[in-house]
């Protein structure tokens, strides 16, 4: 799993990560997405267009970044999900629970 | 795969195949050799002599440090549930995942509620296992067995033992994990009502030997008198009450 991290002008904080989310690299995953929101920026964005397959500790992390979203009043995005992983967010039911926009460019227009 | 225990063969030459992303069913009276079949399968017993391949490695020559990574892709959920009896159900369910992973603690616990969800048991994270009914004890078990996404789930005679309603309910729940996670499931079972539900392909061994395989419909089929007695249940025909060929009459006067 490969990250980075932008910081928009419309203060939002892009995150996109590029490669498989599974129990190994969750917790590298969990640190950097607490980082971001240390910044107390107007938003969070999760690219993950570059993420193939995610597992149930990838998406547990995921609702890790809701929490932290709800606390501190941070919109809270994800955007660009590969079918795979849309499905297994379906499937353990919290798909209702995140903001999703099929594009990096949709989500931080959405939060600005 | 062969194995024998002081000259008894438990395994008798047997070749299986699992087949991915389907529900296969071992059936068998006791003693048939199922339970020892699914132990050389996961690498608990090794066979005399055989192989056991699973996707592009070949298990019974791995070293045990191998064989403990790759028992990470298989989920088991034991006969008695194995659940730890000083541990409350959160704890059991998490065990797993405490000991192979370095998931934050928050994560664990939304790990453990999204899987009490599939096995819809949401709200018992606090409790004993001796404040939990037998068929709850399953569900918690699959939980449990499933913490860790596995790519192939083991079922050892997982109604056996329930009332009827929660044998259906745990009939159900192996279906809708099979469908939902889209794992590869192996059920061992003596009960042939619940097996003929949930199965894609069925196995019947009989003295550690598979004497048939197929779909529910081709087993149903089958004319096989040792494969109608199994299924119809019946004391009478070619599967014998005792094992031994030895004369009773001999055995008894003959030291």
């Amino acid at each position: 799993m490969k990250t980075s991290n932008a910081s928009m002008s419309e203060g939002v904080e892009v995150i996109i990560v590029e490669g498989e989310i599974d129990m190994h690299v969750s917790p590298k995953f969990r640190d950097l997405l607490l980082n971001v929101f240390k910044k107390k920026a107007k938003g969070v964005v999760v690219d993950l267009s570059g993420v193939p397959f995610m597992d149930s500790s990838g998406i547990a992390t995921l609702v890790e970044g809701l929490r932290w979203s709800k606390n501190e009043g941070t919109r809270f995005v994800l955007a660009g999900l590969q079918e795979n992983v849309s499905h297994t967010l379906k499937l353990s039911k919290l798909d209702d629970f995140f903001e999703i926009s099929s594009t990096q460019a949709d989500a931080i227009s959405s939060i600005g | 795969m062969r194995k024998t225990y002081n000259g008894l063969v438990a395994s008798d030459d047997v070749t299986c195949r699992f087949r991915k992303g389907k529900v296969t069913v071992i059936l068998g009276g006791s003693g048939s050799g199922k339970s020892t079949l699914m132990r050389q399968v996961v690498g608990l017993e090794k066979p005399d002599s055989g192989t056991v391949h699973f996707g592009d490695r070949e298990l019974t020559s791995l070293s045990r440090a191998e064989l403990y990574e790759y028992r990470k892709k298989m989920g088991m959920l034991f006969q008695a549930s194995a659940l730890f009896n000083s541990l409350d159900v959160f704890e059991n369910i998490a065990f797993p995942l405490r000991e192979h992973t370095k998931l934050a603690d928050q994560v664990i616990r939304t790990m453990v509620k999204m899987k009490l969800e599939l096995v819809g048991l949401r709200g018992v994270e606090g409790l004993m296992p001796s404040q939990l009914s037998g068929g709850m004890l399953k569900r918690i078990g699959l939980a449990r067995a499933i913490i860790m996404d596995p790519e192939v789930v083991f079922y050892d005679e997982p109604t056996s033992g329930l009332d009827p309603i929660s044998a259906g309910v745990i009939d159900k729940l192996i279906v809708d994990l099979n469908e939902i996670l889209g794992v590869t499931s192996v059920v061992v079972s003596h009960d042939i009502e619940s097996s003929f539900k949930i199965a894609d392909w069925i196995m019947i061994l009989f003295f550690g030997k598979k004497i048939a395989e197929g779909t529910p419909e081709e087993i149903q089929s089958s004319e096989d008198p040792r494969v109608q007695q199994f299924i119809k249940g019946s004391p009478e025909g070619p599967i014998p009450f005792t094992r031994t060929d030895k004369d009773f009459y001999e055995d008894i006067l003959i030291p």
